[in-house]
């Protein structure tokens, strides 16, 4: 849960406000502004109204986005299905099903296993945003113990997802050694398409956990940190179920 | 028509004497209009993107249709058209059309300049996402245009690309780099839109101002809304399916291709026994929530624009969301219409046949609503209201042959057939299109602080609906007389099927005759943005000309001060009183009238 002390950010550089323009600078800190002890949250500008609001944004943003996702890759395993199922009669009327299942390399084990890591090291680093008593230390001026928490598990988790890239290349290596290439067979075609949009897919995680670790190191709003780690772990999570059901569905399904 | 950069200042802020330097004063506003992530702008430049493919879109639907009638005719500077071109005209008018107008005009372009106006929010959620949707729709449109003027020119398997045709360089001119450059800016495009859609949903979801409820929300808000959960449903599978045919095309697979193909001489070996059937469920799994896409914006404004100028409530306002979300929802499960020729299993095709019907009761209640939201009204027939009862008129014409292309046995007949071209035709591009001049005469005070000539719009409007009727109703009976559509030449056939397609030539030169007439008859409509142009703006107390009650006609909800206090809903939209005289605005507090609040 976001802290309800979420020291607001100050909009004197905000620039991409829909105004076109420079906010006049107003320092909107809490308690500020001659309104007592209120947060000011009445007053802030739209969209800016709680501190729930741009995290919630942010994550609704995300579940469209994954739900987009979710459709690419039903498509693709739709596909799977069919294309696994089909085949033609030969002059003598024997079915003839041209798929040859791929033996799927021992290490995706192990990768899978990364993976399960980096989330858990990921929720943890999420949960680390959401700190109270580290987010008042901020508040008080007492270092940055939240973005110094949280920096750490991310690293963690990019550590792992980098770990999990590399052992699917070795996968890719060892196919390849094995004269198994995407061209091979319809069930290669399969192994290689799936393992590689979703590791196109983790990329992009990992993009989202460098910026997010840049926003832990060079932000001064916590509230904009909170959206980078919270979103990009969410993403991070789905990606690991994600996966969880490609590789069963590699492993068991064909 | 300035676009207001600055927003809060007049547009027209520079002296009459300095419009000798407006190339100058434009050279300097250029960047920093281009990327701006103001939505305003990026709503304009969408609708530059569609402006520009709309007319190239129909130029090319003007070179076919001069062949269709004459195939001996000669288009200047460039000769004959040969058939492998006239295919290339089909499937970039197709494309043109459908992607870079139908989908990006409403949806992306009246949808940034309005939406967040009439949800009261000075902002959208993601505005660089949004800017990025922008630039990919721009680079979209160069690489299709790019495929023009490579070797082999643009692709020839229609706006469809059904392989195996669309999977081998050896199938005809156009499906070498050609249908790789359409592939690519296809792809492009469904990113573009999938971001876009993003976008709006969570501004939808997140940014609506204080009051303003889902119940309260004007209905042109909830056919954006519906229309960008199917485009991030229906996009992100024709992505998948590009990658697929991707594949297909350079990697050696065979996803939508059988074992051997015997393409121009050729016999083509390939891994696994594909099926080009795979391709059709992908791609109309896509391509009929699209035609909804186009369609869905432009019912929910007609909706409003009736109400509006019958100064009525909106008739069964919870039953019109219903029927939109019902639309969407139906529009999904329906793509197997589009392949009852194609060799679908017949118990499928009487499954899709069922779900197709279905749409009409939805369709049907719309339709209902807007003739009740009109009886026994005496509306103000301005330009915006003829073209939403325009809207209303070529939706029911063209939705009428819904349900009988919606059965197998008479698709069988008609679905190669100019009937099809003829449905399609008056649904989605001509109630579409109708549906975009409605939004540009109403919202024109809006957008350009200028209202647009009435008598000028009243002649666009007869025009173009006559022309419209003219062009396409004859096509039903070119259709039903066996026209088969995607033929470069109708004449110099063999056999019997010579003296029917005889038959149909002079209805053919009264079509071309009419697609003519329909394109000149859009002339007034461009005096009338010059004109419009070169007059003063309004006087900023004349803000609401329409005296419309929903949140976009706010004082200066468009260009929002960063210091207005934000805004409030009161009530939901379409409050007049008996006489139709006084209003209750969206966001006005006070109640003009005695009537429940909501």
């Amino acid at each position: 849960m976001p802290s309800t002390i979420t020291p607001p950010e100050i909009d004197r550089h905000r620039i991409s406000d829909g105004n076109n323009g420079h906010r006049p600078p107003t320092d909107k800190r809490t308690g500020g502004n001659g309104e007592g002890d209120g947060d000011n949250w009445n007053n802030r500008p739209r969209g800016h109204r709680g501190p729930h609001e741009r995290i919630s944004q942010a994550r609704i943003g995300l579940f469209f986005a994954l739900g987009g996702d979710l459709m690419f890759f039903v498509a693709l395993i739709s596909v799977f299905f069919v294309t696994k199922a089909s085949g033609h009669f030969d002059a003598y009327d024997h079915f003839i099903n041209s798929w040859l299942p791929t033996a799927i390399p021992s290490i995706l084990w192990l990768n899978t296993i990364a993976l399960l890591l980096s989330s858990v090291t990921a929720e943890i680093a999420r949960r680390a945003m959401f700190r109270e008593v580290d987010a008042m230390d901020e508040w008080f001026g007492l270092g940055r113990p939240v973005s110094y928490r949280a920096a750490i598990w991310l690293s963690a988790t990019l550590a792992l997802g980098l770990l999990f890239l590399a052992g699917q290349w070795v996968a890719w290596d060892q196919l390849a050694a094995q004269h198994v290439f995407f061209r091979s067979n319809p069930s290669s075609h399969f192994f290689y398409l799936i393992t590689i949009t979703h590791a196109v897919h983790l990329f992009l995680g990992i993009v989202g956990l460098i910026v997010a670790l840049a926003a832990l190191k060079f932000s001064r709003s916590l509230a904009t940190r909170q959206v980078w780690v919270d979103t990009t772990v969410w993403y991070w999570h789905v990606m690991g179920a994600l996966w969880i059901f490609l590789f069963l569905l590699l492993e068991f399904g064909q | 028509m300035s676009i207001p950069t600055t927003p809060g200042t007049p547009p027209n802020q520079g002296a009459p004497s300095s419009r000798g330097f407006i190339a100058l004063r434009w050279a300097r506003r250029a960047p920093r209009a281009i990327f701006s992530t103001d939505h305003r702008i990026i709503g304009f430049g969408y609708l530059v993107i569609s402006l520009i493919a709309v007319i190239l879109g129909s130029l090319l639907s003007l070179v076919m249709r001069m062949h269709l009638a004459w195939p001996s005719w000669q288009l200047p500077l460039h000769g004959p058209i040969l058939p492998e071109e006239y295919l290339a005209l089909v499937t970039m008018h197709g494309t043109l059309m459908l992607f870079f107008v139908l989908t990006v005009a409403p949806q992306s372009g009246f949808g940034n300049l309005i939406l967040p106006a009439q949800l009261g929010t000075r902002h959208m959620a993601f505005p660089r996402l949004n800017a990025l949707g922008l630039y990919l729709t721009a680079l979209a449109l160069i690489i299709l245009v790019a495929a023009f003027f490579v070797p082999g020119g643009a692709p020839i398997g229609g706006w469809t690309a059904y392989p195996p045709l669309s999977s081998t360089p050896l199938a005809g001119p156009g499906e070498g780099l050609g249908m790789d450059l359409w592939l690519a800016s296809i792809a492009l495009f469904a990113v573009a839109t999938t971001l876009s859609s993003i976008n709006m949903l969570t501004t939808i979801t997140k940014l609506r101002c204080e009051g303003l409820t889902w119940e309260r929300l004007p209905l042109t808000v909830w056919g954006w809304f519906t229309a960008a959960i199917l485009s991030i449903i229906a996009f992100s599978v024709l992505l998948a399916a590009i990658l697929l045919l991707f594949c297909d095309r350079h990697l050696h697979s065979g996803f939508f291709l059988p074992a051997q193909d015997l393409i121009s001489g050729v016999l083509l070996q390939h891994r696994g026994d594909g099926s080009p059937l795979l391709w059709l469920h992908l791609f109309w799994f896509f391509g009929h929530p699209e035609v909804y896409i186009a369609i869905l914006p432009g019912m929910g404004l007609t909706s409003m624009v009736i109400a509006n100028f019958s100064r009525r409530r909106v008739f069964a306002y919870r039953l019109m969301i219903a029927t939109t979300l019902l639309i969407g929802f139906l529009g999904i499960i329906v793509w197997g219409h589009h392949m009852f020729v194609a060799g679908l299993n017949p118990f499928a095709g009487t499954a899709f046949s069922i779900s197709t019907i279905a749409i009409a009761i939805p369709a049907a209640a719309k339709v209902f609503s807007w003739l009740a939201t009109t009886w026994g009204s005496r509306p103000r027939l301005t330009t915006p209201m003829l073209f939403a009862l325009g809207f209303v008129s070529l939706f029911i014409t063209g939705g009428l042959t819904g349900p009988i292309l919606a059965q197998p046995i008479l698709d069988e007949y008609l679905h190669n057939t100019f009937f099809v071209v003829a449905h399609f035709h008056l649904i989605m591009a001509m109630a579409g299109v109708f549906g975009l001049f409605c939004a540009t005469y109403y919202w024109a005070p809006l957008l350009f602080h200028r209202t647009l000539s009435e008598p000028l719009g009243k002649l666009h409007f007869w025009t173009t609906l006559l022309g419209a009727y003219s062009t396409f109703l004859p096509m039903h009976f070119t259709g039903l007389a066996a026209e088969p559509r995607h033929y470069s030449q109708l004449t110099g056939i063999a056999g019997p099927s010579a003296t029917l397609l005889q038959s149909t030539l002079p209805l053919q030169r009264h079509i071309t005759a009419s697609a003519i007439f329909l394109l000149c008859a859009q002339l007034p409509f461009f005096l009338n943005l010059l004109l419009a142009w070169r007059r003063p703006a309004n006087d900023p107390a004349d803000a609401n000309p329409w005296h419309a009650t929903t949140m976009e006609w706010a004082p200066n909800a468009l260009n929002p001060h960063p210091n207005d206090e934000p805004s409030i809903v009161y009530r939901g939209p379409s409050h007049y009183t008996d006489s139709g005289k006084e209003f209750s605005p969206q966001w006005s507090p006070v109640n003009t009238f005695n009537t429940e609040a909501e």
